[in-house]
């Protein structure tokens, strides 16, 4: 289906900014480099501010996915 | 060691930068911490430590809390006066952070109960009145090898430096030895300006968490001074570690903690 593998999988639709980012944050502090993460998140705020706070980590992002459930999954490499 | 959602959104405000993440938060949260007075210095400094979650704080004080302490000593409150200071501390630490432990030490530090008092913490603050405990601060802290962070404060003035083993002078290369007695008076006796114990205390619990989390530079081999009615910092380049120094110098006379005598004071509190 596509050219990556996720190794895991974090839900941050439950918890609001900053904090969205805090956990997506520690969730990739589990992961080794190289290793990919899914990161699940509403619409709006999450989706326009996490993906930029996590690629100023220094980490790529693959792909930014339309869940069509008024979620987003943002695919995430560990560097 | 992972994070609840409760933590993550405690410590978001530190994990989110990069400085100290997720590594250094999880540090801060295994960290040991010991203060010494629950005063001025402490009273800022375990507040800043138990919001930051720092594992385990241990504080050490004898007295009880005091109508004249609460101009500056912001952790009691006027209901806590008779009760002890370690105790008054101890709620309030908690109140602001159930995650962390705090173990209360009600007694003075002295030459026999010092190296006790330190060997289980990782960090050790000297927020101390008098010079005779600054000198066996420094002194047990060299012999048992724990980085602390010294300071004083008077009247509108107050300094700090930090000691790191094999990192830069300890306070007794700089300080040789306590001043006379009365040749410098207490704060008791010249006053201080209550804020003063914010800021320095405020920087020491800065160098603990500095110091856990792995973050910047430690103010090891310099002292920083505040005039606060010149509104001056001055950060004074200090001399490398004294070959001669008493207890960290090559052939150290102190291999143990002494006491000086204390300070007299003539003046009722």
């Amino acid at each position: 289906m596509a050219d990556y593998a996720v190794d895991q999988t974090v839900d941050i639709t439950d918890v609001v900014c900053p904090v969205t980012f805090v956990k997506a944050k520690v969730a990739l502090e589990e992961l080794d480099a190289g290793q990919i993460l899914s990161i699940r998140m509403n619409d709006g705020e999450p989706v326009q501010n996490v993906p930029r706070s996590v690629k100023e980590e220094g980490h790529k992002i693959l792909k930014l996915l339309d869940n069509g459930d008024g979620t987003w999954s943002l695919i995430v490499r560990k560097e | 060691m992972s994070f609840s959602n409760e933590q993550m959104t405690r410590y978001s405000r530190h994990i989110i930068l990069k400085e100290i993440g997720v590594k250094g938060q999880k540090r801060l949260m295994e960290g040991r911490v010991l203060i010494i007075g629950a005063g001025g210095l402490g009273s800022p400094a375990a507040l800043y430590l138990a919001a930051a979650g720092v594992g385990v704080i241990g504080i050490a004080d004898a007295d009880e809390v005091d109508l004249s302490n609460l101009q500056r000593q912001i952790i009691h409150t006027t209901a806590d006066i008779g009760r002890p200071k370690v105790q008054s501390a101890r709620e309030k630490m908690e109140a602001i952070n159930p995650d962390i432990k705090v173990n209360a030490y009600q007694t003075l530090a002295v030459a026999d109960n010092i190296l006790d008092l330190i060997t289980d913490y990782d960090f050790v603050i000297d927020g101390s009145d008098n010079f005779p405990a600054k000198f066996l601060i420094n002194d047990a802290c060299v012999i048992a090898r724990k980085p602390f962070s010294h300071a004083g404060i008077i009247r509108f003035q107050g300094q700090l430096m930090t000691y790191v083993p094999g990192k830069g002078p300890c306070y007794r290369c700089v300080f040789d030895n306590p001043p006379p007695p009365d040749a410098v008076p207490t704060c008791r006796q010249a006053g201080v300006i209550g804020a003063m114990g914010g800021v320095i205390g405020s920087l020491q619990a800065m160098e603990a968490v500095k110091y856990l989390a792995g973050a910047g530079e430690l103010l090891t081999g310099f002292l920083l001074t505040y005039d606060a009615l010149e509104m001056k910092f001055r950060k004074v380049k200090l001399p490398d570690k004294a070959g001669g120094c008493a207890v960290c110098g090559e052939h150290p006379a102190i291999t143990k903690p002494f006491d000086y005598a204390p300070a007299v004071c003539n003046i009722e509190p």
